[in-house]
């Protein structure tokens, strides 16, 4: 939870307290208590304004936001969880597999986190290692072969940096998904429900829409590990947060986001049902029979969106 | 003038000023003016005599400049700037620059990069963090693109992602082989999500090049980590690496302080990606261009 929602929950104590003392003693408290419910509703429309990048970078991160599963759950029905990459394991930091987006079957890949200790262990929280990315590519193949959208929930802090995963190639991985993506001949959304991660992010994102929850966030890198790299200090990852424009606002204003899709008051994990179903209307609303039927023309569409992505001049030699 | 008794005085090291850089040429004349100076820390020969950081052996420069900077001891491969890796693989007045003239724009406002770039430009003598273009090789035409790690450590932003998705885009058109030698800490912070995009722009155009039938060689060389590995360093068609560079995905000092686990020393290394699979050769500097110019005849399509 959130300092400031923890702040408004002991203004709303406060203001229950009072109510039930005056009650008790019979006591005129109606000002006292106009005053206080004036101040939290100031602090309830300031917590949902006012949030700083650092506030949804925390948001982002927040163990009760909906995961991955939770929005496969709320928004599709008839899941069969596929596992797997048919060549080293299975990395439970990305689940993913078939469901019905209404009476359309989809191919749903996603990274999950874990709500406690022991599942964020088992789900390395949420950091794919190579395996996990490779089961996403073989899943999207599929979805390929069998003329099935593919719809990405990205929630990761990034790809593991450990050992184990360089040794089975996380580079190679990413890369793969990278220049796979580009050419997959069926629809793909990318939806980036808490943090997006770095190339752990990316290699699930290179897609024909990217869509991010309005406090969820999507970095080149950690605000902790940029504030590591550049100022070898990770503990400057507020000022990082800041500059580094990580936000959906700011990213949907420089054009590489296609879409916001709203969060009730406070966050989505005050309203898991409402989110799920805010995301759901956009996806009835993509038009995915025409895609499919236009599959071939969807790599170089796709080429296109990335191909001008940059921020440069050019002048003679 | 070195006067005679003065080399007889046995100082350390007796550096002589070179005049390699265009962009040193300046601070050189002016410290030429002084005396020779006395230098006593081994790292890369500045003057007529260095010491070896990897094995400590002392190096006559000019027969290190010589052996492409490699050590003649224990075969420690020094990083080469872009200029000098062209020099050593392009066949001599063939090499023809493409793309010279991007330069960045500052996408997030990001405090200070612009002098950082006013300094790196000064520094190198480079405009960005890869020169690209075309030429031969042993008579073999190819397009290349050189990455240079003494530019804000070979990062790539949307220049190098610019640069490097038109040498492939000019490949592809002219039905030419591309070779990319690679160098570079990953995306380049100061740029955010711009750079991070880069990785997926340069990945695109390496699936284009594929789907043409064209050929890929990439060559990594010391050091190719991050957004750079994860792209396409990682997508050649042969991958080929410099004994001992560095090549992975997490830089150390991140992933340390990611998982805080201490990594082991030496598992990120050229020889490491060999045993694991994800590279086809070490290639030794001395033999890189004749090895070059065989793949290309091989892939010749006449």
């Amino acid at each position: 939870m959130l300092e400031r929602e923890k702040d408004i929950r002991e203004l709303k104590n406060k203001i229950e307290e009072l109510r039930r003392m005056a009650l008790e003693k019979n006591a005129d408290l109606t000002e006292e208590i106009n005053i206080l419910e004036a101040k939290l509703g100031k602090m309830e429309a300031e917590s949902i304004r006012n949030l700083s990048p650092m506030d949804k970078l925390a948001l982002s991160r927040l163990v009760e936001r909906p995961t991955t599963l939770d929005y496969i759950e709320k928004i599709f029905d008839g899941f069969i969880e596929l596992h797997g990459d048919r060549k080293f394991g299975d990395d439970p930091s990305i689940v993913g597999g078939i469901a019905r987006l209404g009476s359309l079957p989809v191919t749903v890949i996603g990274q999950q986190k874990g709500r406690d200790i022991k599942e964020n262990v088992r789900r390395n929280f949420g950091m794919p290692r190579p395996e996990g990315f490779r089961k996403a590519l073989r899943l999207m193949k599929q979805a390929e072969k069998f003329r099935r959208p593919v719809i990405c929930f990205v929630d990761t802090p990034g790809a593991d940096p450990g050992a184990g995963a360089e040794e089975r190639g996380q580079a190679e991985a990413i890369a793969r998904n990278l220049m796979e993506m580009i050419n997959l001949r069926v629809p793909v959304i990318s939806i980036v429900i808490g943090e997006g991660g770095s190339g752990g992010a990316l290699a699930l994102s290179v897609a024909d829409e990217i869509w991010m929850l309005e406090h969820s966030v999507y970095a080149i890198l950690s605000p902790e590990g940029f504030a590591s790299i550049l100022w070898k200090d990770a503990r400057r990852a507020q000022e990082a947060a800041l500059k580094m424009k990580i936000t959906a606002q700011d990213l949907l204003a420089m054009g590489l986001i296609d879409k916001i899709i709203p969060e009730p008051p406070g966050g989505a994990h005050r309203d898991p049902d409402r989110t799920a179903a805010a995301i759901k209307d956009c996806l009835l609303q993509v038009p995915f029979d025409s895609m499919l039927a236009q599959g071939e023309e969807l790599p170089g569409r796709r080429y296109e969106k990335y191909r001008k992505i940059g921020s440069f001049l050019e002048s003679d030699g | 003038m070195i006067r005679i008794h003065k080399v007889f005085k046995k100082p350390r090291y007796l550096v002589l000023q070179q005049n390699t850089s265009t962009a040193g040429r300046a601070s050189a004349q002016n410290q030429a003016a002084t005396q020779p100076q006395v230098h006593s820390s081994p790292v890369i020969p500045n003057g007529l005599w260095g010491k070896c950081e990897k094995c400590g052996t002392t190096i006559y420069t000019k027969d290190h400049i010589k052996n492409h900077k490699v050590c003649l001891n224990c075969g420690h491969h020094y990083r080469l700037g872009a200029r000098e890796r062209i020099e050593l693989i392009m066949d001599t007045g063939t090499f023809v620059e493409t793309d010279a003239g991007l330069t960045t724009l500052n996408p997030l406002a990001f405090e200070g990069y612009e002098q950082k770039l006013a300094a790196e430009r000064e520094k190198t003598g480079l405009k960005e963090a890869v020169v690209t273009g075309y030429g031969k090789i042993n008579g073999h035409n190819t397009v290349i693109a050189v990455m240079d790690s003494s530019f804000i450590m070979g990062s790539m932003g949307s220049v190098v992602g610019e640069k490097i998705t038109r040498a492939f885009e000019y490949a592809t058109a002219k039905k030419l082989p591309i070779i990319v030698f690679t160098a570079s800490g990953g995306a380049r912070m100061q740029e955010g999500m711009f750079s991070l995009m880069q990785m997926a722009k340069t990945s695109a155009a390496v699936a284009r090049h594929d789907q043409a039938g064209g050929l890929y060689i990439s060559v990594l060389t010391d050091p190719t980590t991050g957004g750079v590995t994860a792209s396409f360093a990682m997508l050649g068609d042969i991958i080929l690496a410099e004994p001992g560079a560095l090549i992975g995905f997490a830089g150390k000092r991140v992933g340390e302080q990611t998982i805080k686990q201490k990594l082991p020393d030496g598992f990120q290394r050229a020889e490491f990606l060999l045993e694991h699979g994800f590279i086809d050769q070490i290639v030794p500097r001395k033999n890189l261009k004749l090895t070059l110019s065989r793949l290309l005849r091989l892939h010749s399509r006449l």
